[in-house]
């Protein structure tokens, strides 16, 4: 038993088979491999069945918003740069509700990763389409079968400049594991795209289908050549699997903030100024 | 003394303002200003005015002493101000034909020639400003220093040139006046000089870093932005982490983040902006987070008027929000009262674990005037949160339905907080006896909260007849009308700078009245819906302002004069 499993059984909420159990293993089994000590890892969630996640570790959580868990992330780890922060939902959270903040958690490059469960449908709410469904999908609402280009938060995030870039298979658990520690450990906004197989309402996208449509990049591979990665990310075809793009050059957002400059406390630990305080009153008497 | 100067947007009327409200200040004199403007960057017309006064000055009025035009149609939404005590000052070209009759004293000065003189157009506001710190007796040397002050950005050859056109207004001024055309001496006070000049923004900037703000996450909106600036320009001395984001929505996403990692947090916005924040105040409720919210109203619906004012959000602040769960809501009416409940609201929310509303709205913020001091002696600094040990438990139940708040990182204890219906130990559960319990644990925390709420201030005989009820920013207004109207033996003031939960004192006050009065800056008297059914006390009349425009002292005294002596006719005793 690992320091992030509870010493009691645990009700898990998910259906038998379901790509979770083994994206939640991965994600245990990583955080186990890097050491990290659970009284600073935070994990930041949103709302649907991969949001539940954290309940099923030993950590610290913040089950938000359904959408809104890349700002509440973004926050936390810029009050307290100390904490390891992972924002893990699923891709109607991540890329449907949340889709602004995606692009802005990007643009702010705080040091978080993002895991995404991405099975291609909205589960919880009983099969209809998600942002990443496929073409011809066929739900209970989209009844002619889905028409929308599906999102492709690999390319957006490529094109956003993103500074880790990476897509799991939720059926390969030691890869997923090493892609995870991967992007924990990188300085920076990180995301992992992972394939998630949903066994009750998606029988399209099974795990065999993931398996025979995709591939894993090879050591040759140069994730920090964007322009190759932008077309990985958007070639025909099977899905690579692997860090697609890495970009170690980007600032980072709670680095360049002002409120640390002098003083590197978290802010739990800071007071009222009563000098600047002061000052700042005496300098509205003249 | 008010004076009333009208122009376009990018004229300097701004500039002009800050330079002669710190001069007359400097100099002795009591003084208010307000700025009424379009939304727009350049054109239009926007108005400001400036009152000096041997007294203290809090309010906007509809009387206008000395008006001083800038452009061609600077006096068109003016007339109904305009009375024949009106002096007009300026160009003769700017001043409508009507006033040139021989009737209204108008003081024509050439501003165009000596402005074109003095180097172009851009300097016509600061001809102006000379001739008025000449025309009430400004030390030459102080109406210098405050013009080095404010434009010393602009570099030393156009400071010079400003200096030039503001020495030119000041020998202008010499003789403009005939004898008794109007009084301009007004007497001066040293203790003003040292005295704190500011708008409300920097109240509420001020009373939030007193409260311990240490995270500041908002989008830009009027009325709300000056505050978010505020804290962006302090932030490198007081340590605030400040953050424009996306949107409303992760804003305060942003904030509530922040209280869980233990970050004080604040977000600054306006009715539109709080609009899109509502889903996530109701996670604040349910997930037990302090919260505050500067919340600045302007005039909706939707857009509304965007640089106008109101007081229109109150049920908006009050209903806001699926679910039940406590809250708190304050309305500042002074600068001292912006100060200290921004400092309290950090303090209830800290200590109730709920969100607290301060309402203000664009006259609160934007209104500018000399106080005596700020209290800094109460300054907060209590922490209400805990170190966690190993079997920590973020929502135990208590008999004040506060639960210890620990913070991640801090302590052996894990920090589960979520927004489905939880444990004490924070995990998803659907129990309905645990769900019951969670309910009523949260709403017991209105207990304390009662217990805690500030009391009205009454103003004004403690045996009054006649009671008129106000809130948050509309004080004033109605101190100064009532003044006015000289009913100082049966007529006293109920303010209230919080608005939700009520004081129980509420309901004597109220009881007491023969007649009550309320006075709010919007069309369907909130306030007075609000203690009728927190109290079941039914107003008698309503004095209610929506045009955008702030209450004005005159709005008071000539509603009230109606409506006192209507009834006492009706009652055959005059």
């Amino acid at each position: 038993m690992g320091v992030y499993d509870f010493e009691h059984a645990i009700d898990i909420a998910w259906c038998p088979g379901c790509g979770n159990f083994r994206i939640l293993k991965s994600v245990k089994d990583a955080l186990e491999e890097l050491e990290l000590d659970p009284r600073i890892v935070v994990f930041v969630s949103g709302i649907g069945q991969a949001a539940k996640t954290p309940q099923y570790m030993d950590v610290h959580y913040f089950n938000g918003l359904h959408g809104r868990t890349l700002p509440a992330a973004t926050a936390i780890k810029a009050s307290n740069r100390g904490l390891t922060v992972i924002a893990e939902s699923g891709d109607g959270d991540m890329y449907g509700e949340g889709g602004n903040h995606f692009m802005h958690a990007i643009r702010r490059n705080p040091d978080i990763t993002n895991i995404v469960h991405n099975n291609m449908v909205y589960a919880l709410t009983k099969g209809q389409a998600s942002p990443t469904t496929r073409q011809g999908f066929v739900t209970p609402v989209q009844t002619q079968g889905v028409t929308e280009e599906p999102f492709n938060p690999v390319a957006v995030a490529i094109a956003l400049d993103a500074s880790f870039v990476a897509r799991a298979f939720a059926g390969d658990a030691r890869q997923t594991t090493d892609i995870i520690k991967k992007a924990v450990t990188h300085k920076g906004y990180a995301l992992v795209d992972i394939f998630q197989p949903c066994v009750t309402y998606n029988k399209v996208n099974t795990y065999a289908w993931f398996k025979e449509n995709t591939y894993y990049l090879d050591d040759t591979y140069d994730p920090s050549d964007r322009e190759a990665a932008f077309r990985k990310a958007t070639e025909p075809g099977r899905f690579p699997l692997g860090v697609i793009y890495l970009n170690r050059n980007k600032s980072v957002f709670e680095e360049t903030l002002i409120a640390y400059r002098h003083d590197d406390r978290p802010l739990y630990q800071r007071t009222v100024d009563m000098g600047v305080l002061k000052d700042l009153v005496d300098s509205m008497r003249t | 003394m008010s004076i009333v100067f009208s122009g376009q947007a990018g004229q300097g009327l701004q500039t002009l303002e800050a330079i002669l409200t710190r001069m007359f200040k400097r100099s002795g004199c009591n003084v208010f200003s307000y700025s009424e403007y379009m939304s727009r960057i350049r054109g239009g017309n926007n108005s400001t005015q400036v009152r000096i006064s041997s007294r203290r000055v809090f309010c906007y009025t509809r009387r206008i002493d000395i008006f001083v035009p800038l452009h061609q149609d600077a006096m068109e939404r003016f007339h109904d101000r305009i009375t024949p005590e009106t002096v007009i000052m300026g160009e003769r070209s700017f001043i409508d034909k009507r006033y040139l009759d021989g009737h209204h004293p108008v003081l024509e000065v050439p501003i165009n020639d000596l402005a074109r003189e003095a180097g172009g157009p851009v300097y016509a506001n600061t001809i102006v400003l000379g001739i008025l710190a000449g025309l009430f007796y400004v030390d030459k040397g102080l109406m210098d220093d405050e013009i080095r002050m404010i434009l010393s950005g602009l570099g030393e050859e156009r400071l010079q040139k400003n200096l030039a056109a503001a020495a030119t207004g000041y020998e202008r001024s010499k003789g403009l006046l005939k004898p008794g055309q109007a009084s301009v001496s007004i007497e001066r006070t040293d203790e003003v000089k040292h005295e704190i000049l500011t708008d409300g923004i920097n109240v509420v900037g001020l009373g939030g870093l007193a409260g311990g703000c240490t995270f500041v996450s908002a989008y830009p909106m009027s009325p709300s932005t000056g505050v978010l600036v505020f804290f962006t320009k302090k932030a490198e001395g007081s340590g605030v982490v400040v953050e424009q984001a996306e949107d409303e929505i992760s804003a305060i996403n942003m904030a509530i983040g922040s209280w869980y990692a233990g970050g004080r947090g604040l977000v600054t916005t306006s009715g539109g902006g709080y609009a899109l924040m509502v889903e996530a105040l109701s996670l604040a409720g349910c997930i037990e987070s302090p919260l505050v919210i500067h919340l600045g109203q302007r005039p909706g619906p939707a857009t509304g008027l965007p640089t106008r004012t109101e007081q229109a959000d109150l049920n908006f602040a009050l209903y806001s929000g699926h679910g039940e769960f406590p809250r708190v809501i304050l309305a500042p009416g002074t600068h001292e009262q912006g100060f200290s409940l921004m400092r309290h609201a950090f303090y209830l929310a800290d200590k109730y674990q709920v969100p607290v509303f301060v309402l203000t709205d664009q006259y609160f913020l934007e209104r500018r005037y000399n106080i005596p001091d700020m209290n800094l002696d109460t300054v907060y600094d209590q922490h209400f949160m805990i170190k966690t040990d190993r079997d920590y438990r973020r929502y135990a139940l208590t008999e004040s339905g506060v639960s210890p708040r620990g913070i991640p990182g801090f302590g052996e204890g894990r920090v589960r907080v979520d927004s489905d219906e939880h444990t004490e130990d924070g995990f998803i559960t659907e129990s309905f006896s645990v769900r019951t319990d969670m309910v009523n644990k949260r709403l017991r925390k209105l207990d304390g909260l009662r217990k805690e709420a500030i009391a009205p201030e009454l103003f004004g005989p403690g045996d009054y007849r006649n009671l008129v009820v106000c809130w948050g920013s509309s004080l004033h207004a109605v101190q100064e009308g009532l003044d006015m109207l000289g009913r100082a033996d049966d007529t006293a003031i109920l303010h209230f700078s919080q608005v939700y939960p009520l004081h129980p004192s509420a309901s004597d006050f109220l009881e007491k009245a023969h007649r009550k009065i309320i006075v709010e800056s919007n069309a369907t008297s909130q306030f007075a819906r609000l203690i009728r059914s927190e109290t079941g006390i039914v107003f008698d009349d309503k004095i209610l302002k929506f045009s955008g425009l702030p209450l004005m002292p005159e709005d008071i005294c000539e509603s009230l004069s109606d409506m006192l002596e209507k009834k006492e006719t009706t009652h055959g005793r005059v």
